[in-house]
């Protein structure tokens, strides 16, 4: 039953907003809230035994060696872990929820999340992480494997938390966006927040409609919206846009492009990504 | 992909650099002995350990695991060469991969799982031996001189103790660097590599082997591709799960035979003869900190540099340093714990283990002396599990009606037993025989049950069997408690 709400703890200068983040849609969507830290493999060793050489009993020594070297490392690691994860639930105790669920698992975060898929309906997730965290403009080596494979709404935070006041959805007229109108107009996550929607495209008549009923479906859901179609490069003009109006929250549709073209061309998602400067709330 | 690129070839590349060019200063006198152990020029062992080193690191299933010529496959092919030539090898190192390949596909690598830790320790000390046994040739005979001996001692010292000085520099190859400076220097008279045979002087080339392609030629080669087939996946699976201890992650046992059938097909085609995972090399690659398939391509690809580019210098080489080389990797592959515990472990086991060596040590084909390890494992478990049957008896105070209880496994093994325990001399008028905490193996536990009944009939006693179904229900071939935890508690219950 995709019920909860995970939110990916690690050490990154992310974590607080991660949490507060977490908290705020668990209340908003009265789900289970549940914090995760991954223990990812260390790197390999450093191991400067170049004698070439294996003696009497070499395998069963280096079996040894090399546990042993693990064993020592990851004692560490499981202490930190639950250190982070304890401090996660203090921080999301504090916005007044109390059914918290800690986890710590093995493994790579790809895999793990994979594994949790069923159980969860939004992930709440850091641009970065603890090793990339000084690498402005670049983000996190798991968020693109994420978004791909999770078949759930995936919220980026960043650095800082604000209740978010505007809310934009960009736009294109295409299957996924109508989907996200959707999705947006059903779920309590949003209710009650101005939504603004935003089309990067030149003013034709199909655009216009494209706009106007998907202004309709959200208008029937309750929400205060703005549209505005505007002309130019997507990226540029959303960036642009969101600055402008001081929008809070940025909400998007995944690679609705293909693979080859992203791959040739570049994604205009994972550009969204780099770019915003404002969380961003990922649908499928 | 990226991912998997970064993972799988980037993640750990000063290790693996590091690491794959000490294994490729070891792999050249192993791959130079185990030629001349199949009779060979050292070219074709060469040009062997590059091709399949290569391309396992590409379509290999477990990363760091080096594959290359080995003494196990070499001496398979010995007769093989003797009787008709090199370009017969070839041939069948192609076919082999091909079998190969199909053990990969069919996913035959399950097959490991019979084949017991006794049969394993067996093959990795007989392979020991054996590697040891082939360097006798070089220091006995005309060869037993006493430079080559000094020579042989200098080396063995340097290997064994050079690592105390540093360890930042593969001890293997300043023994050979220094004995061959020393040979030349001094210009001593002792047999060199070159004397062996041909070294390569150029790239790998493609040639198909040039055999005559009929059914007379598959006949030939048919029995030297099976065995090696063999041989060179259960190294290659053993020396896989080695490593995944060592590292602490998972492999793809059934990729990894496709990999080694690949790479086999394309040495016989390169000039190079079959071969396969290297346990005492590959342990090497990870003390030596390689991790990922870069530290198998590395050792490939600089063997082939060395060996084409310096191929001159190799050609000088003391026969005596290559000698003390191989009896160190022979010393390291030798389990000698199992020698220890020779003391401690059960005898079945014992027994397994040292069958196991013996027939490979005097017919110098792994395969047979796993196939005895395997059978006598199996023959072992039987006589044990055979033993756990108890057939109890009670009578009623009518003193006309016996009651047996059968608690147990009733198999081939101990069908005898069972028909055993039931008194037949007793003139009964009622025999009631309780079978729901046995268990029914196969249809010679069945027919001895029916033997029983008829026995029991002909005295004229009438007979009750109860419990039969619970009983017979391990009859059926794919009985499994793994999804019936209940089935647990009465299979367990005697």
């Amino acid at each position: 039953m995709r019920t909860k709400v995970i939110a990916c703890i690690d050490d990154s200068q992310y974590a607080q907003a991660i949490c507060d983040y977490a908290a705020w849609c668990a209340k908003q969507m009265h789900a289970p809230l549940s914090l995760l830290h991954v223990l990812g493999k260390v790197a390999h060793p450093s191991n400067a035994n170049l004698s070439g050489t294996i003696g009497l009993g070499s395998q069963e020594a280096l079996l040894e060696e090399l546990a042993g070297l693990d064993e020592r490392r990851n004692k560490i690691a499981l202490q930190q872990g639950k250190a982070m994860l304890q401090a996660a639930r203090e921080r999301v105790n504090r916005h007044g929820i109390t059914e918290i669920e800690s986890r710590q698992r093995h493994g790579g975060l790809l895999d793990t999340l994979k594994d949790l898929e069923e159980e969860t309906r939004m992930l709440v997730v850091g641009k970065r992480g603890a090793d990339t965290a000084s690498a402005h403009g670049h983000i996190g080596s798991h968020l693109e494997g994420i978004i791909r494979t999770m078949n759930c709404p995936v919220l980026i935070a960043q650095q800082s938390f604000t209740i978010p006041s505007q809310v934009m959805l960009a736009f294109d007229g295409s299957a996924t966006a109508f989907k996200c109108v959707d999705m947006i107009a059903t779920s309590p996550l949003l209710q009650g927040i101005p939504c603004h929607l935003v089309m990067a495209g030149n003013d034709t008549p199909d655009n216009q409609a494209a706009l106007a009923k998907a202004q309709a479906t959200l208008k029937a859901a309750g929400f205060n919206t703005h549209a505005a179609l505007v002309a130019g490069d997507a990226e540029k003009t959303l960036a642009d846009y969101q600055q402008q109006q001081s929008i809070d929250l940025l909400i998007m549709g995944a690679y609705g492009h293909s693979r080859i073209r992203h791959f040739i061309v570049g994604s205009t998602t994972t550009a969204m990504i780099r770019r915003t400067r404002v969380s961003l709330l990922v649908l499928r | 992909m990226m991912n998997h690129l970064r993972q799988h070839w980037l993640s750990n590349i000063r290790g693996d650099v590091l690491a794959g060019s000490v294994v490729a200063l070891a792999l050249i006198p192993e791959a130079i002995a185990f030629s001349i152990i199949a009779g060979v020029d050292p070219k074709v062992g060469l040009y062997a350990s590059f091709c399949i080193a290569f391309v396992t690191a590409f379509t290999g299933g477990r990363p760091a695991m080096i594959s290359a010529a080995t003494g196990a496959m070499a001496l398979l092919m010995v007769t093989l060469v003797k009787d008709h030539g090199l370009q017969y090898l070839l041939a069948a190192s192609v076919l082999c991969g091909v079998f190969q390949i199909i053990a990969g596909i069919f996913k035959l690598g399950g097959l490991m799982r019979f084949v017991s830790r006794s049969v394993v320790t067996g093959f990795v000390n007989a392979l020991a031996i054996l590697i040891f046994l082939a360097q006798l040739p070089e220091i006995t005979g005309a060869n037993a001189t006493v430079t080559v001996y000094i020579l042989l001692g200098a080396g063995l010292g340097i290997i064994y103790l050079f690592p105390y000085i540093t360890r930042a520099v593969p001890s293997p190859l300043v023994c050979i660097v220094s004995l061959t400076i020393i040979a030349i220097y001094f210009g001593i008279d002792v047999r060199t590599v070159g004397d062996m045979g041909e070294l390569p002087d150029s790239l790998p080339i493609f040639l198909i082997p040039d055999i005559p392609l009929n059914f007379e030629t598959l006949t030939i080669i048919f029995p030297y591709s099976i065995t090696m087939a063999a041989v060179g996946l259960l190294e290659s699976m053993m020396t896989a799960t080695i490593l995944d201890d060592l590292t602490d992650t998972p492999s793809n046992k059934n990729r990894e035979c496709v990999g080694q059938g690949t790479a086999n097909i394309a040495s016989g085609f390169l000039g190079g003869m079959a071969g396969c995972a290297m346990i005492g090399q590959s342990v090497i690659n990870v003390k030596s900190g390689g991790r990922t398939r870069l530290s198998t391509l590395i050792a490939g690809v600089f063997l082939l540099i060395l060996v084409v580019f310096l191929g001159d210098w190799v050609a000088q080489i003391p026969m005596a340093a290559l000698v003390a080389v191989m009896i160190m990797v022979s010393i390291g592959t030798f389990s000698w714990s199992s020698v220890v515990a020779l003391r401690s472990h059960p005898k079945s086991s014992s027994i397994v283990m040292l069958s196991t060596v013996a027939v490979v040590v005097v017919t110098h084909n792994l395969a047979l002396g796993v196939l005895l390890g395997v059978l006598l494992s199996a023959l072992f478990f039987a006589r044990k599990v055979g033993d756990i049957l108890y057939i109890g008896s009670s009578l009623d105070e009518s003193g006309q009606h016996r009651t047996y209880q059968v608690v147990g496994q009733v198999f081939f093994t101990s069908a005898e037993q069972f028909i055993e325990g039931f008194n037949f001399k007793e003139a009964m008028d009622k025999v009631t025989i309780d079978l729901h905490r046995a268990h029914f193996w196969d249809i010679t536990a069945i027919s001895s049950l029916d033997k029983v009944v008829l026995k029991f009939r002909r005295d004229g006693t009438n007979v009750e069997l109860t419990g039969l179904n619970e009983a017979s229900a391990t009859l059926v071939d794919r009985f499994a408690v793994h999804d019936k935890p209940e089935a647990i508690d009465q299979l367990m219950g005697h």
